[in-house]
């Protein structure tokens, strides 16, 4: 049983992959024994249009096996009426949590707009995952290079706000010096193990951080989803180790029910 | 189909270890649901040997530094590592420093005894040094390979003297390429480059490392130069990398490798265990690729993998 916390819906824009089909993409998950998958959507990455872009996300987990795929849409603090997109994350889809990606979206973490929408997630009880990097800068489409996210901000906002639950998906090739350490003290914060590299990564990893604050992702179906799994194989972990990222952090995380203060219908999903 | 217990028990004895069982047992349930039924993760069914990496690991020494490698190598189903390059790295280095540097992997491969096969790390703007190191190394010495990293372009006249040496010794070439939509470091190969080198000696064996990094390119600017081999290390293991090449190249013309130890060995590996291919080519880009690349230099050296 493994709980995924970096999957995406809908079409890579600029080729197609192996499992990028819904059908084949939850099979391929069931095989690799993953049985919850937080799944964010490439057209919440690249369409305007975010309103229909979460609504399919919502339709697309409910239609796929149940209680395989969690949706978590997303939301663009850069665009207008973005807090009605939140809303209806939360309130009409029942989605345990949002996915940010500010470069793609055009935005830094310096932006007001980028503050009041981690406030306004906190206030609902939502997750907030915010994709740090999803593509190499080196290989990048030429016309369309997108640079990492500077995370510089995130350690303020994080201490402004200590029910926030923020999870960083492709961070962990750029976090840099003692970035992780200023993050863990800041907040609640988590890491996924997608594009961690190195030989003995996990276990390297976990001499900085916490083990509960470490979560198995995989970035499928744009990365091969057994690069994760074998991440875990590669590291000499104890078993209490494997269980706690690969699943025990993840439900631990999507159950916490922060005190919510702003009359919201629910919080979870 | 294999069983999960019969894959942990098979990596169980493989690792000598209950943590690592453990850990494995995460991995045997994963089965391609695409192309056909077959265990994922470091698979003893298959014969492994990881043709690009480096000392860049913890230890005090070459040979701590390779026993450490070794570990993760016995975790991972890895036979033979190939190793290029010691510590630290030069873009530039002078013939002393490469000698260094090659001491320091000469070191290791003593130590992993026939565990690991070295190539020698050669800056060819210093033709006469690089071509007495080869000597050194190669003719005189256990290594198999030469390595060439980015001191110059490999389009450039200054390799033919070396690359000539090379086929004599039946050393194939493995030449770091990339294409950065970021740039390129000055004397950083690309793959058209290595094509163009390539062309011009067809009768030696090139490995193009990396496949460019941005491998849809990469392997476009090799498909028509036939003696010159894929190889998948050093990127993100992004999905669909190794069915292209495939595709385009043909098994054949396709080698694993992981640029260990900056690039952990799962992600790569990955990249062919999960790949939508059969099992033979697996079978050919995991080692039998390599094998055969350097079948004539063991050969001639009497050594017997």
């Amino acid at each position: 049983m493994i709980v995924d916390v970096n999957v995406h819906l809908s079409r890579w824009p600029f080729r197609r992959l192996p499992c990028d089909e819904l059908s084949r993409l939850a099979e391929k998950l069931h095989v690799c024994g993953v049985t919850e998958a937080w799944a964010g959507s490439f057209d919440g990455v690249f369409h305007k249009d975010l309103g229909g872009a979460n609504a399919r996300l919502a339709d697309d987990c409910r239609r796929c096996r149940p209680g395989l795929l969690r949706p978590f849409g997303s939301v663009n603090p850069a665009f207008p009426d973005w807090r009605e997109d939140l809303r209806r994350c939360h309130e009409d889809h029942r989605m345990p949590g949002i996915r940010l990606c500010p470069a793609y979206h055009g935005y830094r973490l310096d932006n007001p707009a980028f503050a009041e929408l981690l406030t306004l997630a906190e206030r609902r009880g939502l997750i907030v995952q915010l994709a740090a990097r999803l593509e190499d800068p080196r290989v990048q489409h030429p016309l369309m290079r997108v640079p990492d996210v500077d995370v510089g901000p995130l350690p303020e906002l994080l201490v402004a706000r200590p029910r926030l639950r923020l999870v960083l998906l492709g961070a962990l090739p750029i976090l840099r010096g003692d970035a992780i350490t200023r993050l863990l003290r800041a907040g609640e914060v988590y890491f996924e193990i997608s594009m961690l590299e190195g030989v003995g990564g996990v276990a390297n990893l976990l001499a900085r951080v916490p083990v509960d604050r470490l979560l198995f992702g995989s970035h499928f179906p744009l990365f091969v989803l057994e690069s994760a799994l074998l991440k875990l194989q590669e590291s000499e972990l104890p078993p209490a180790q494997v269980r706690a990222i690969t699943r025990e952090n993840a439900r631990r995380l999507r159950r916490a029910r922060p005190a919510a203060d702003s009359g919201i219908r629910h919080a979870e999903a | 189909m294999q069983s999960a217990n019969h894959a942990l028990t098979r990596r169980a004895m493989l690792t000598g270890g209950a943590k690592a069982a453990v850990a494995a047992s995460l991995v045997p349930r994963c089965r391609p649901a695409i192309a056909e039924e077959e265990p994922a993760s470091g698979n003893p069914d298959y014969v492994i040997w990881d043709v690009h990496g480096h000392l860049s690991s913890p230890g005090d020494t070459p040979g701590q530094r390779i026993a450490n490698l070794l570990r993760y190598a016995d975790r991972m189903g890895i036979e033979r590592l190939i190793v290029f390059m010691g510590y630290p790295w030069a873009y530039d280095p002078s013939p002393e420093e490469v000698r260094r540097q090659n001491d320091q992997v000469l070191e290791a491969v003593e130590h992993a005894r026939g565990r690991a096969f070295g190539f020698v790390y050669l800056n060819p703007k210093h033709t006469e040094a690089s071509l007495a190191e080869l000597d050194r190394c190669v003719r005189d010495g256990p290594m198999v390979g030469v390595k060439l990293w980015v001191a110059a372009r490999c389009h450039e006249e200054c390799l033919d003297p070396i690359v000539r040496r090379a086929t004599e010794l039946k050393a194939p070439v493995l030449q770091h390429t990339w294409h950065k939509i970021t740039g390129n470091l000055p004397g950083e190969s690309t793959a058209a480059d290595l094509a163009i080198l390539a062309a011009r000696h067809p009768a030696a064996s090139f490995i193009a490392a990396h496949t460019a990094g941005d491998w849809q390119r990469g392997i476009r600017a090799i498909r028509a130069t036939t003696n010159v081999t894929a190889e998948i290390c050093g990127s993100d293991p992004a999905a669909g990398m190794v069915e292209m090449a495939v595709r385009e190249l043909g098994a054949e013309r396709v080698m694993y490798g992981s640029d260990y130890a900056g690039r952990s060995f799962a992600s790569q590996l990955a990249k062919v265990h999960g790949a939508d291919v059969s099992k033979d080519a697996k079978r050919l880009i995991f080692a039998g690729n390599i094998q055969r690349m350097l079948a004539p230099i063991f050969a001639a050296k009497g050594i017997r993998p």
